[in-house]
């Protein structure tokens, strides 16, 4: 893991609040970044906001360019969003373990939740070019969902599209359409990043099918590099560490379903 | 003319440190976790994680929120108890040469004793720092730290039993920490540590609920700074022993305004979060600061704002 500044290649409003940030950075952040992990960015010496904000990395180009996207909410991220090209932010990074890449894979983002999983397609069709590769995105609308589905499309991974307000594709969430994508006979990992209550679903269903399921979790974060603690998870009684707790920074983002206690 | 770079080391008790700029314990782990980003021998010294006898699990989810210039905290003493931290945190720290000081907690008198004696046999520990900001739980939850003769009792059971180096972490959230500060010198520490931090809380408008599951937890960061200074500044006329500065020291210029203020030291702390070089940058902008002001040592600025 790198501390650096990373200059500001391009920001683009996807929607007027969701934000794709380009960050030139070091190779030695890019060439070593793998998908599911993430970057701890800061724009500014400022104290408010004080801490910096982690954000899964959502692709990278060739070694020295990265994608994050954000959606504006409170001073972390409009602090980011009010940058301009040319400008640098404060990174740390890559941090975190990643996803696990296996023969049959499926993909299944929901909202902001999709960011990481483009980087995990693309290396999907890298380093498993023969692998069966499912893609099921969800947002609320449309124009959440599009921008996303693009992307996929040029990488030449077809998706398999949800939205709450049936703007485009299926009218319901990713949820519903899991069934009738994944062949029983197959064993799939699945590979999830998304509100917690839709991996949480998500996890039961592969629980009944014994799927291997991996899901992205995000919490408040202080430090990003298991100093602080702060962003402990409750763990499965049957979790792999044996712990109470995990920490998201260290131990994830990337968990095992099984290791996570769900009821909550 | 040569320029000679300025002398930064300070003394706490009897343990030489080679410059003032320490970490503040619970902001930079058990020092390995900032391994890639600053060399451990070159800190004034590493203050440890609090450790208790046995492990702790920790608090409950959410356990950290920024606020303004801040950020609360209700870790929940989350360690791996004194055993692991002896058999696998020490061992590398021993091989970075760098002055390690412990941060002990526990819930008696008893266990702080027994905690202070295993340490003393283990090679490469320079200091104990306590942290008596736990609730004494034989004295119905008061914690040590908030009670002039509970601190003092804690802290001489404590020295009966040691020779290390020994530093007394003090809560803010008492009415004079002036008295604690004379207290704990009374009971023989050889330093005092201060403030740990302040207890605050944030309340969700959305949930309309409080946003840690403890509910209330401590403020640190930048916010903190000017309450801290205020309590250096204060004990500094009231004990002989060294201070430790601490409270949102982010930049070279709150450490130097602590040392102003009558501290020896400083730990810095949250701005660890922020910036994992902060100790570097802090003791490379505090030298650069002496040479700027003309000065040999470290030492002719402390309590200088009172002279």
């Amino acid at each position: 893991m790198e501390l650096c500044d990373a200059s500001i290649v391009k920001i683009e409003h996807m929607t007027p609040d969701i934000v794709r940030l380009t960050l030139q950075a070091p190779p030695a952040v890019v060439s070593h970044a793998k998908p599911g992990q993430f970057v701890n960015l800061k724009a500014g010496n400022g104290f408010d906001p004080l801490l910096r904000r982690p954000f899964s990395i959502h692709r990278i180009k060739g070694d020295d360019t990265l994608q994050v996207i954000f959606k504006i909410i409170g001073k972390g991220t409009n602090a980011l969003a009010n940058l301009h090209f040319g400008q640098s932010v404060s990174l740390v990074g890559p941090l975190g373990n990643y996803f696990q890449i296996g023969e049959a894979m499926c993909l299944i983002g929901g909202g902001l939740g999709i960011a990481p999983l483009f980087f995990l397609a693309q290396t999907i069709l890298k380093k498993k070019p023969k692998a069966n590769l499912k893609v099921i995105l969800g947002a609320r609308t449309q124009d959440e969902l599009t921008c996303f589905a693009e992307e996929f499309h040029a990488l030449g991974v077809k998706t398999h599209l949800a939205t709450d307000d049936g703007s485009l594709g299926h009218h319901g969430l990713v949820t519903d359409l899991i069934s009738s994508i994944l062949d029983d006979g197959v064993d799939w990992q699945v590979c999830c990043c998304g509100p917690h209550l839709m991996m949480k679903s998500i996890a039961s269903i592969c629980r009944q099918h014994k799927w291997s399921c991996q899901v992205s979790l995000e919490t408040m974060m202080a430090c990003g590099i298991s100093a602080c603690l702060g962003c402990a998870v409750e763990a499965s009684p049957t979790n792999s560490k044996g712990g109470q707790y995990l920490h998201v920074c260290q131990d994830g983002p990337i968990f095992f379903e099984s290791d996570i206690k769900w009821n909550r | 003319m040569e320029s000679i770079s300025p002398e930064l080391a300070v003394s706490i008790g009897t343990l030489r440190l080679p410059n003032p700029v320490m970490t503040a314990s619970g902001t930079f782990g058990y020092g390995r976790e900032y391994e890639s980003f600053v060399d451990l021998g070159s800190i004034g010294a590493v203050v440890v994680k609090g450790i208790s006898l046995l492990p702790r699990p920790g608090n409950p989810p959410p356990r950290i929120v920024e606020t303004a210039c801040g950020m609360l905290n209700a870790i929940g003493l989350e360690n791996v108890g004194l055993a692991h931290f002896i058999s696998d945190k020490m061992p590398y720290l021993r091989t970075q040469k760098c002055r390690v000081i412990v941060n002990v907690l526990g819930d008696s008198i008893e266990e702080y004793r027994r905690l202070v004696e295993q340490l003393n046999e283990v090679a490469g520990v320079s200091g104990i720092e306590l942290n008596i900001s736990c609730p004494n739980v034989k004295k119905g939850g008061v914690a040590f730290g908030t009670s002039e003769s509970m601190a003092h009792s804690v802290t001489s059971a404590v020295r009966k039993v040691t020779k290390l180096p020994l530093i007394v972490k003090l809560s803010p959230n008492v009415t004079d920490i002036g008295a604690m500060a004379c207290a704990v010198e009374e009971g023989g520490a050889d330093a005092v540590s201060l403030i740990n931090t302040l207890i605050g809380m944030a309340i969700s408008v959305k949930t309309k609920k409080p946003i840690l599951a403890n509910t209330i937890g401590g403020l640190s960061g930048p916010a903190i700074k000017p309450v801290a200074l205020r309590m250096v500044y204060q004990t500094a006329d009231r004990v002989k022993v060294p201070i430790i500065g601490i409270g949102g020291i982010s930049t070279w210029q709150d450490a130097i305004e602590f040392i102003l203020a009558g501290a020896t030291a400083i730990q810095v702390g949250t701005a660890n979060f922020v910036n994992p070089r902060a100790v570097d940058e802090i003791r490379a902008g505090m030298t650069a600061y002496l040479v700027e002001q003309g000065l040999h040592k470290i030492t002719e600025l402390i309590g200088a704002a009172k002279k």
